[in-house]
């Protein structure tokens, strides 16, 4: 792992608009993600955690450009996706791939195997002709299936091999950032276990770096070097694994780390209950977002914004909240 | 281990529910043995295509039929067989006597009718109540569950509300006509963490409010421990182990349980390196392994493993586990047949 | 709802103006001379240069248009050649009812059993009785609409004489001409249902019907069917759309005075006005109708209205 940070998210705001009235004008805006920044250094794998609707996979579209941010940069080895051409994006997603939740669905059920993975080769034209099937062999091998069975249909295969198919096609361009978004969320607890330490030992070999977005905290705590927290759009929290895991400074995050119900029945844990729901992201509180659920909020909360602030005595660990300053003084 | 037919609410004795399609028939559920006891708690664990929910549809003779028969076995509920009722007395159990919790409260509930003549449907079927008595029984049934305002959401589609809410709206309905036996599928499966809490946390209040005896089907380890005094671990329509939820998470036995415990991966705990999997996958149903069904992923496995199914044995700590370890034919096995590194 | 409602309403405008365009253009798109068919093949030369500046065809082809556009708001769609009458006097006199009437009438022949097919099928999923209901909407279907007729007035009027030949009045007149326009629809509308139903059917919240308790009768009707209606609504409201061309063929067969055959008169007569106003009343009509049905939709189905 190095620090040469590889993908630069800057101030990315996705904003999708609403639209109603009688002449279906713009009336408002869905705030998806809402002005969040953060670093990926190469060979890193980076989570992004929260619940549904908190722009985690969001993030993850926005920055393969699967859906045109609204405003904000991504730099990738320093130079703005954003402003590239249609063409030029193309040619980027060589090194930059992604990895979806239902691998059934994201693959043509009409191609076999090798025909899936041969087209991702021949857009890229990463590997000429005579070689490819060859590679595709070689790639099969790599992620646990057998080359006897690439002239296969998806729909031969079960859920885990899948996700197997996906993430070989993800490699077949030889990328250099993966976003898997939510990869093993779908998979039988034994399955997502191989399937995790494959993502493990594929990031070894080929020197990957991962976006890795899930809501599974246990999966993320295993895979993460680095973890960010999103509620309603903004990022609450930023840490290294350990920080986040063992001294979780967010209200949100200590909220959601003890929702989980623990396998461990030796230490029953008092956990802490939210109330209510997520509020819409489509007019979220004025504030902190978070404020009509924390339960330490004060009035503070609901006038004034927190921004990200270290607080690592050490490591590495930003969190956005008004106590932190209170904490301080 | 001694109980009296009165401590338990329900008794399933080999159960064997298989579907029928043109490829063949399908063994879901194979042979289960299980049982709850009065205002306890009784989990079913096991990945997809182990049977559990089957299981429970069979319970309540949900099953769509013809494609899917319960082929044998009994369930005893407070002395009578289910298996043996008619449709309709069936029909007066259902929602009244034993109600069910569905995973997926998107789709559970009817799109086109209010949450509160959803609830109130069931109270007045079996509560013969008349409209205006159901509804504002529906109403308190929506604030003993929690619901803010429930006047006013009891008048909602649930398209108006969040999944959050939609499963309270469920659990109000299966809970309206003060059921003996819950059974709830994943029922916070797909709810976020948050909301899975608080769901979680009213199950159990309510349970210990009405005495409500539970049984709940789910794939998460993690919701077992936190909500069962029983743990009935499935795999491919058999009961592999079944035992206290303390003896499951501290001393499991199954090779089985021990791998599924060991390839979560947790949340309070650090794994260094990879984590430890269960090899290969779940057998083709059309074609089960002859002997245990777990015999070709289980790095103990033996020849005995391959050709002879194993029983339900009870060990020295009353734990029930399908394995030949436990058994005195291990001894005179010779060494493991699945050779992996 | 009342938005929507505002909108959809203002979303047939667009249609409209197009309708209206279609109609007034077909006047000059018709090959050769309209003034020239118009007056008819003995005419002289004055007496087509009269015709022309009476239809006004001598004006620029956009000052035409929205005079026509401002006359048919005000009912006057000019004058049939053929009967000198208003040409709105013609259609709204007795034919506009009477192809309405026949068409509500075919519709609601088509709802009805093209409903209980659809029921009985998707309840009895591959028994006997689904196999050949689902046969004979088939046949339903691909039937041409006049030798339905025909064979219709052969076997019950010819043959047993139960039901008379031809014409419009009473409720007999009404039997055979509805039939013979219903019939298609209701093998669409039963073949629509039984897909509907069976998809409804598999849902979840119908297992939860039944965990509650809820009988069967109840489960299909009150759970099933609500849902499964929503997109056989859709069908119900073309349908009606292509009933209306079914009646020009359906009324030629059967003799019925209604608009289809004035459509028909009208066009051997070359009788223009008669010709353009009688399409535009039936365009109009079938915005109206999708419209209505459109709306409908939106009543039954309330999720489409989270928005």
């Amino acid at each position: 792992m190095s620090n040469q940070a590889l993908l630069e998210v800057k101030e990315l705001k996705q904003y999708f608009p609403i639209k109603g009235g009688v002449f279906g004008r713009t009336v408002n805006h869905v705030k998806a993600v809402d002005d969040i920044s953060f670093t990926v250094n190469e060979g890193e794998t980076v989570s992004i955690v929260g619940e549904s609707g908190c722009g985690k996979s969001t993030t993850g579209r926005a920055i393969l450009r699967l859906d045109n941010p609204y405003s904000g940069n991504v730099l990738f080895e320093g130079e703005d996706l954003i402003s590239l051409s249609k063409a030029q994006m193309r040619k980027k997603r060589k090194d930059l791939q992604i990895i979806f939740q239902d691998p059934y669905a994201s693959l043509n059920p009409r191609q076999t195997v090798s025909q899936i993975l041969e087209e991702a080769m021949e857009i890229q034209s990463v590997v000429p002709r005579k070689d490819r099937r060859k590679k595709i062999q070689e790639l099969l091998e790599t992620v646990g299936i057998g080359a006897h069975q690439m002239d296969r249909y998806p729909h031969e295969f079960s859920g885990g091999q899948r996700q197997r198919i996906g993430i070989a096609r993800a490699l077949s361009v030889n990328p250099k950032l993966i976003v898997c978004d939510e990869a093993v969320s779908a998979l039988d607890v034994s399955i997502q276990a191989q399937v995790l330490n494959l993502l493990k030992d594929l990031q070894r070999q080929f020197k990957l770096t991962y976006l890795f977005i899930s809501h599974d905290l246990g999966v993320v705590r295993h895979i993460s070097d680095r973890i960010i927290v999103m509620y309603l759009g903004k990022i609450v929290e930023i840490a290294d694994k350990k920080a986040l895991f063992d001294d979780p400074k967010h209200p949100y995050t200590q909220a959601l780390l003890s929702a989980i119900p623990s396998t461990n029945i030796a230490e029953k844990k008092e956990r802490i209950i939210l109330k209510g729901d997520v509020p819409s992201p489509i007019d979220p509180p004025v504030g902190c977002r978070f404020h009509t659920r924390c339960p330490y909020a004060f009035e503070r909360c609901a006038v004034e914004e927190p921004k990200l602030m270290n607080v690592g005595n050490g490591g590495f660990q930003q969190v956005a909240c008004h106590l932190m300053d209170e904490q301080a003084k | 281990m001694n109980l009296t037919k009165e401590d338990k609410i329900l008794e399933v004795k080999n159960l064997c529910t298989s579907f029928f399609t043109d490829e063949g028939e399908v063994k879901a559920v194979d042979g289960v043995d299980l049982s709850i006891e009065k205002g306890k708690t009784l989990g079913i664990v096991g990945e997809s295509g182990s049977g559990k929910s089957i299981t429970s549809l069979s319970i309540l003779r949900l099953l769509q039929e013809p494609a899917g028969r319960i082929k044998e076995g009994e369930v005893i509920f407070k002395g009578e067989d289910l298996v043996k009722k008619t449709k309709k007395q069936m029909r007066e159990i259902r929602g009244n006597n034993i109600s069910m919790i569905f995973q997926e409260p998107m789709t559970s509930l009817n799109p086109t009718l209010t949450c509160g003549e959803q609830i109130a449907e069931s109270i007045r079927i079996h509560q013969k109540l008349n409209k205006k008595k159901a509804w504002a029984k529906a109403v308190d049934m929506l604030k003993l569950v929690g619901i803010p305002s429930p006047e006013k959401r009891a008048k909602q589609y649930p398209f108006e509300l969040s999944g959050g809410m939609r499963q309270r709206v469920m659990i109000a309905i299966s809970l309206a006509c003060n059921p003996e036996l819950l059974i709830a599928d994943e029922p916070t499966t797909a709810l976020d963490v948050t909301i899975q809490a608080q769901i979680l946390e009213l199950i159990k209040n309510l349970q210990k409010e009405l005495g409500t005896s539970l049984m709940i089907i789910t794939h998460d380890l993690g919701v077992v421990a936190e909500m069962c005094d029983k743990v009935a671990v499935m795999y491919c329509g058999k009961v592999v182990e079944y035992a206290d939820v303390k003896t499951i998470f501290t001393n499991p036995k199954h090779p089985y349980t021990i791998g599924l415990l060991n390839s979560v991966p947790k949340h309070d705990e650090d794994v260094e390196g990879d984590l430890s999997i269960i090899p290969g996958s779940v057998p083709n149903p059309f074609h089960l392994p002859e002997g245990c069904r777990f015999a070709p992923r289980c790095p103990h496995a033996k020849e005995i493993c391959l050709t002879k199914l194993p029983h339900l044995e009870e060990t020295f700590d009353g734990d029930k586990v399908r394995c030949w370890i436990h058994s005195e034919e291990w001894e005179k096995q010779g060494k493991a047949v699945n050779a992996h590194e | 709802m009342f938005l929507y409602i505002v909108r959809r309403i203002f979303q047939t405008i667009p249609v409209m103006i197009g309708v209206t365009l279609a109609v007034f253009l077909m006047m000059h798109l018709i090959p050769g001379d309209a003034a020239k068919i118009m007056a008819g093949e003995n005419a002289n030369p004055e007496q087509v240069e009269q015709m022309r500046e009476n239809l006004g065809l001598n004006d620029p082809l956009y000052e035409q248009y929205f005079r026509f556009i401002g006359n048919a708001a005000t009912g006057d769609l000019g004058n049939s050649i053929r009967t000198s009458r208003p040409v709105t006097q013609e259609i709204f006199d007795s034919r506009f009812w009477i192809t309405v009437q026949l068409a509500i009438i075919g519709t609601a022949l088509a709802v009805l059993f093209g409903l209980i097919a659809g029921i009985i099928s998707a309840t009895r999923k591959y028994s006997f009785a689904d196999v050949s209901l689902m046969v004979i909407a088939l046949f339903g279907l691909s039937m041409p609409n006049f030798w339905l007729g025909i064979m219709l007035i052969y076997l019950f009027s010819v043959n047993l004489g139960w039901l008379p030949v031809a014409g419009w009045g009473t409720w007999e007149h009404m039997i055979l001409p509805a039939i013979t326009l219903g019939t298609a629809g209701a093998a669409i509308i039963a073949r629509m249902t039984r897909s509907s139903m069976l998809e409804v059917l598999d849902q979840d919240y119908i297992r939860t019907a039944y965990a509650k308790g809820v009988g069967d009768k109840l489960v299909i009707y009150k759970h099933g069917l609500r849902n499964a209606l929503i997109p056989v609504v859709t069908v119900v409201g073309l349908q009606f759309g292509s009933l209306l061309g079914g009646a020009v063929v359906t009324e030629t067969v059967f003799a019925v005075n209604g608009l289809g055959r004035l459509i028909i008169d009208s066009i051997r007569a070359h009788d223009f006005p008669m010709v353009q106003g009688t399409i535009l009343v039936c365009a109009v009509l079938f915005v109206v109708v999708n419209t209505i049905v459109d709306i409908s939709y939106r009543l039954l189905n309330k999720r489409v209205d989270l928005n």
